[in-house]
């Protein structure tokens, strides 16, 4: 008996299984990098002599239980937070050895003197909406990066980018070193002309 | 003669299929490799507040995750409606978040101890107060990085 030949399978239907696990993989996927504010609290050490700082260079922000803004004692609507928060860093009415000599500001002598004594401080209530804390840090945020973006613009200008886009690049973990060793010095530069002093103060309790 | 007479007849030969599932397979590779199932099941609503000032969050193998808010739906008969925490799929109090971030922390590789950043996913509507004593909490155990996990988009979306 002439032994028959084994039957060749169809592999026709292959493509079709592989395209079904496939559309499932690619249905249930999630590529996703969180993002978010980056902030770092303060150590827990007990301060023992505060250092005074003058009213003139705070900037006093509160969020009552209501959702509402008091900014240097006056309401405010938190569309203007950040205009007013650059408005305060950039001001530079310093003389003399605290004079800031890239700041473009009114140079008022009842704001801040520089924008390295410059500070922010931030209160909310205990009962204060999380999304609403959020809005004010990311308008406070976006004021310094103003600043910085400005800054980093008038230093580097051949770059063709601002601090935010450097910084990107700065933290991405694809970026060769010998980049992220160009970046640091012109990132570090910036940081100390406008560097970021946002004090948060404990939540009052509601009476 | 007759030697080239064959090739002149008419039909374009059908273009072969045959390696079809070869790059169907590679795709499917690649999606199997690249996807990340969710390693934590939410027990809390969880609608993040937007903002635009926003820096990635890279590298999962330094971030540890707190979540907070309303219980979801189905568990609110059983925990009620006050915000609450959650840490790795079960309810926490606020005391339970230092050890949490202790145990978190020795379970990393020794390099990476010092570097951890804690995410908080929390949602839009809790009051400051949990997050504060959150905060708290985290300074007693030295972890000082945080991010606010946040979606991105314009902040005005945060006001109604």
């Amino acid at each position: 008996m002439a032994r028959r030949k084994a039957p060749e399978v169809n592999a026709g239907s292959m493509a079709d299984i592989a395209f079904l696990l496939l559309i499932f993989f690619l249905v249930t996927t999630t590529i996703e990098t969180d993002s978010g504010l980056n902030r770092k609290l303060p150590p827990m050490e007990d301060v023992v002599d505060p250092p005074i700082i003058k009213e003139r260079n705070i900037f006093t922000v509160v969020v009552n239980k209501y959702n509402q803004l008091l900014v240097e004692e006056k309401p405010l609507e938190l569309v203007n937070l950040r205009e007013e928060a650059v408005k305060f860093l950039d001001n530079g009415g310093g003389k003399g050895e605290e004079a800031c000599a890239h700041c473009l500001g009114d140079r008022d002598p009842d704001s801040s003197d520089n924008p390295d004594k410059a500070v922010i401080s931030l209160k909310n209530d205990r009962e204060t909406d999380y999304k609403v804390y959020i809005a004010v840090q990311n308008e406070l945020v976006a004021a310094y990066n103003v600043l910085r973006n400005r800054e980093f613009k008038r230093l580097n200008p051949n770059l063709g980018l601002d601090f935010v886009q450097a910084n990107k690049i700065y933290n991405d973990p694809r970026t060769s070193i010998t980049e992220k060793e160009r970046l640091k010095p012109l990132l570090g530069e910036v940081k100390l002309l406008f560097p970021q002093k946002l004090s948060e103060a404990e939540p009052s309790k509601t009476n | 003669m007759s030697k080239f007479k064959k090739k002149k007849g008419g039909d374009l030969p059908a273009i072969s299929t045959a390696s079809l599932p070869d790059i169907v397979f590679m795709l499917l590779f690649f999606f199997m490799v690249a996807t990340v199932m969710r390693d934590n099941t939410l027990l809390v609503s969880n609608t993040l507040p937007a903002a635009d000032q926003v820096q990635k969050l890279d590298k999962k193998d330094r971030v540890m995750y707190i979540y907070a808010g309303k219980p979801s739906a189905r568990y609110q008969d059983k925990f009620g409606t006050q915000a609450r925490i959650q840490l790795n799929d079960k309810f926490a109090t606020v005391q339970d978040v230092a050890a949490f971030v202790l145990a978190e922390k020795a379970s990393k590789r020794q390099e990476l101890q010092n570097v951890l950043t804690t995410a908080l996913k929390v949602d839009g509507d809790t009051k400051m107060g949990l997050i504060s004593d959150i905060k708290q909490e985290m300074r007693k155990v030295n972890a000082l990085k945080i991010n606010y996990t946040t979606r991105v988009g314009d902040y005005s979306q945060n006001l109604n």
